[in-house]
């Protein structure tokens, strides 16, 4: 298992090295389109053949994974935080608060994410860039991910709260928010570390699902999620089984993600 | 065990010599997209209502398919008034629905007068004009009836191509056919199955009563790839409307099974919003009520990579408003756009544009750049933003593309008017000019550019609204062709639509299916159901 977790860490670590050294690497840009070139098989100057459009596939996925394997962990991260904040809040603050903060933890838990991601991107202004929309598609996936961490949080911070050595801090007179900085918020890192791994493949996937849809990041910027558009119908991946490579590269990321947030999980 | 094994052959051996024994007395296989909405041919608005519409309905006229004139139906003559207000239907005699009862100038009268009623809520009414209670019509006999409408109706007589006449005294109503076949069974969300009508009244030269085919089963099958695999199983007969992509992959298996009927009615285009009071920046607007800037940007899309990239080379680069399919109202003056980025460039230039850096800028400095909407999920609409957004780099345009849900988009371009250009298409199911009314007229809902104008805001929507209106007061098809070929001359000198591509209509008809002759008119591929035939043969191809 510990070698597992090494080889693990090897693959994320050689993936998140390879998409970082992406321009580098790519022989041409991830929107020129080869018009001339379009649906080519792997070759010399196309290592993963060309899309639809002509576009260098391996550059694609390079770029794609940059911004895949980037962004999610901000997500993760700002949907961590949120979930902190507002978990952290109820859980300290205990009874209505507490369960006000539960009823719309259950609530926000209940409506179905993907619609609402859908409504959230067509409200947002059209005129962004490509790269604007990026940010804007993970940030909604983190502004929108927060409940579920939110529920675990409150529950470890109402724990917390009554502790014994937060009675004793708060016996000898230390602040709330001393006591919240110097002695809840050091016990509770270790949850939200593992609730930030466990975002990070969720959002991956979940920008994936949204680029199935058309909805994810916008063209010409490549994603995981636009790259496995591709795979929509089975005749293509017959004819140009190469196509599976993106999704052979995320199943191989979230897994070794999987793998390395187990691995933070027991050591926490 | 060893019986199971045999009890399991045998089974196995009944089903399929059953199968066989089904496609040989002649059933006709192939799939809907949906579940038809409706039976009722008065109330269809959906393609798979509009299918068994086709294959069930009898009319009075009919728009043949391939050679896109009228012929007659039901009615052996008829004749319009000069006032284009009335039509006078000479009916064929001793005519029997699917169920044995008569059909008389009465059910004409029932039906039109079913039709024009506002409680029927009937999409066909439109088309007919408004004041459906002050339509009159007078049965004066058994086999001739006249209809006068409030107002008059340019290309009236080709309009009832898609009445079919429901049955006034039958007690099934509208489920009694006057088509070639009436349903038999219904499945929700399974099938429909159509039989041959017994009592249909055409036979063909020799003397044999048509339709040749038995039944019909009508799969409700959403997937796309579903069809397709059954298409290659040999389980469908044919698939009606088929995309560039499958097209090809059907012809990589078997080149016999598809065909291409050339460019279709249909049309995608790009436009840009005009509407005056738009929340969209005051100098965007400047930009895109000038006819300078429109004719540049559409000059610098280079529309034959768009045609043989994007569909394959299954599309033709569109020359305006008009497909080269509709035979008649093509205005054959007309000349392609040419692509030409140099000549793009100068005539922005004359506006005030100037290209700096790689950053085309306005005479006030601002960065020429603006977002296309289009519906999500629509590969070939987003694939054809993608090129348009290089295209347009090459003059220094930045183009951000947005894909939307359908209703949100909707929402965008009808009601708040909260978007920059847009690209969608336009599915074109008749000829006639007058079924675009709403578009072209400066006050039409669709004159999506900007919609509802109490008058119109340019001259030369002001002489497109007049050569409309124009046209369709008159009932000589020759004068109104003049008339709308100066629209489409003005459309694409303004081009308030930039027309891009006219889809290929592409079909895969099974090698058993005798007498099939797709066209770019819809139904493309079962216009001609009737002489249709299938051959003795387990396997449909």
């Amino acid at each position: 298992m510990k070698l597992l977790r090494k080889l693990a860490w090897i693959i994320l670590l050689t993936v998140a090295a390879l998409s970082a050294m992406a321009s580098v690497l790519s022989t041409s840009g991830y929107a020129t389109q080869f018009r001339e070139e379009t649906s080519a098989a792997p070759s010399r100057q196309h290592w993963l053949g060309t899309d639809e459009l002509g576009r260098d596939r391996f550059a694609r996925l390079l770029y794609g994974t940059r911004i895949s394997l980037g962004l999610a962990p901000v997500a993760a991260l700002l949907a961590t935080a949120l979930a902190a904040a507002i978990g952290g809040g109820a859980g300290y603050l205990g009874g209505r608060w507490q369960r006000g903060m539960t009823v719309m933890i259950d609530l926000f838990l209940c409506l179905p994410w993907l619609f609402l991601l859908v409504i959230a991107r067509a409200m947002l202004p059209l005129n962004v860039s490509p790269m604007v929309s990026v940010l804007v598609t993970f940030g909604l996936l983190g502004a929108l991910g927060w409940a579920g961490p939110a529920r675990v949080v409150a529950a470890s911070v109402a724990a917390l709260r009554d502790s014994e050595c937060v009675l004793q801090a708060r016996a000898v007179g230390t602040t709330e928010w001393r006591i919240l900085l110097r002695h809840i918020f050091p016990r509770l890192l270790p949850i939200l570390s593992a609730q930030f791994l466990i975002l990070v493949p969720v959002f991956v996937l979940s920008e994936a699902n949204l680029g199935m849809l058309g909805l994810g990041v916008a063209e010409p910027l490549p994603s995981w999620g636009s790259l496995l558009r591709e795979m929509e119908s089975l005749y293509g991946l017959t004819s140009a089984p190469w196509r599976l490579v993106p999704l052979g590269l995320l199943m191989l990321v979230v897994n070794s993600l999987q793998l390395v947030m187990g691995d933070e999980e027991t050591s926490a | 065990m060893k019986a199971f094994r045999t009890l399991g052959l045998v089974l196995l051996a009944a089903v399929m010599t059953l199968t066989a024994m089904a496609q040989s007395a002649g059933e006709l296989r192939f799939c809907l997209r949906s579940e038809p909405r409706t039976f009722d041919p008065l109330l269809v608005s959906d393609e798979a209502s509009d299918t068994v519409r086709y294959l069930t309905g009898g009319v009075l006229v009919r728009i043949n398919r391939q050679t896109q004139t009228l012929e007659p139906e039901l009615a052996s003559s008829w004749k319009v008034s000069k006032d284009s207000r009335s039509i006078s239907f000479a009916l064929r005699d001793r005519i029997f629905y699917s169920d044995g009862s008569p059909f008389t100038a009465d059910d004409v009268a029932a039906t039109v007068k079913r039709m024009m009623a506002p409680e029927t809520h009937s999409p066909m009414a439109d088309a007919f004009g408004a004041g459906g209670e002050k339509t009159d019509i007078k049965v004066l006999s058994p086999t001739r009836v006249t209809i006068t409408f409030a107002a008059p109706i340019a290309g009236l007589d080709r309009l009832f191509d898609e009445v079919a006449i429901v049955s006034s005294r039958s007690p099934r109503k509208e489920m009694a056919a006057l088509g070639p076949y009436y349903v038999a069974d219904h499945k929700a969300g399974s099938y429909v199955y159509l039989r041959r009508n017994p009592n249909y009244w055409k036979k063909d030269s020799s003397g044999q009563a048509m339709p040749y085919i038995e039944a019909i089963r009508l799969d409700i099958q959403a997937n796309r790839d579903i069809e397709l695999l059954r298409m290659q199983r040999g389980e469908i007969h044919l698939i009606n409307s088929l995309d560039a992509e499958y097209f090809d992959r059907l012809k990589s298996i078997n080149p016999s099974l598809v065909y291409d009927a050339g460019p279709s009615l249909d049309s995608e285009q790009m436009w840009f919003n005009q509407v005056p009071n738009a929340p969209v920046a005051a100098y965007k607007l400047k930009w895109f009520r000038s006819s300078n800037f429109r004719h540049a940007v559409s000059m610098a899309i280079n529309r034959a990579d768009l045609a043989r990239i994007v569909f394959g080379s299954h599309a033709q680069p569109a020359i305006g408003p008009v497909s080269p399919a509709n035979k008649f109202w093509f205005n054959r003056k007309l000349r392609p756009t040419q692509y030409d980025t140099g000549v793009a460039l100068r005539q922005l230039q004359q506006d005030g544009f100037r290209l700096n850096g790689g950053v085309l800028r306005d005479r006030e400095g601002h960065a020429v750049e603006f977002s296309v909407i289009t519906n999500a999920g629509n590969k070939y609409r987003e694939r054809m933003a993608t090129m348009i957004q290089q295209d347009l780099g090459k003059i220094g345009i930045r183009l951000n593309i947005v894909t939307l849900d359908f209703p949100s988009l909707i929402e965008r371009i009808a009601e708040k008017f909260n978007y920059e250009a847009a690209l969608l298409g336009t599915v074109n199911a008749g000829l006639d000019p007058n079924e675009q009314m709403n578009m072209w007229l400066s006050s039409g809902e669709n004159h999506q550019w900007n919609p509802r104008q109490k008058s119109p805001e340019t001259t030369w929507e002001a002489e497109i609204d007049r050569a409309m209106k124009a046209q369709s007061q008159l009932s000589n098809p020759m004068k109104r062709k003049v008339y709308f070929d100066r629209v489409q001359e003005i459309v694409v000198r303004e081009a308030p639509f930039i027309y891009l591509v006219n889809r290929n209509a592409l079909s895969a008809i099974s090698t058993s299916i005798r007498g099939a002759a797709p066209v770019a008119m819809r139904p493309q591929a079962y216009w001609n159901i009737e002489r249709m035939s299938l051959t003795d043969g387990k396997k449909v191809h």
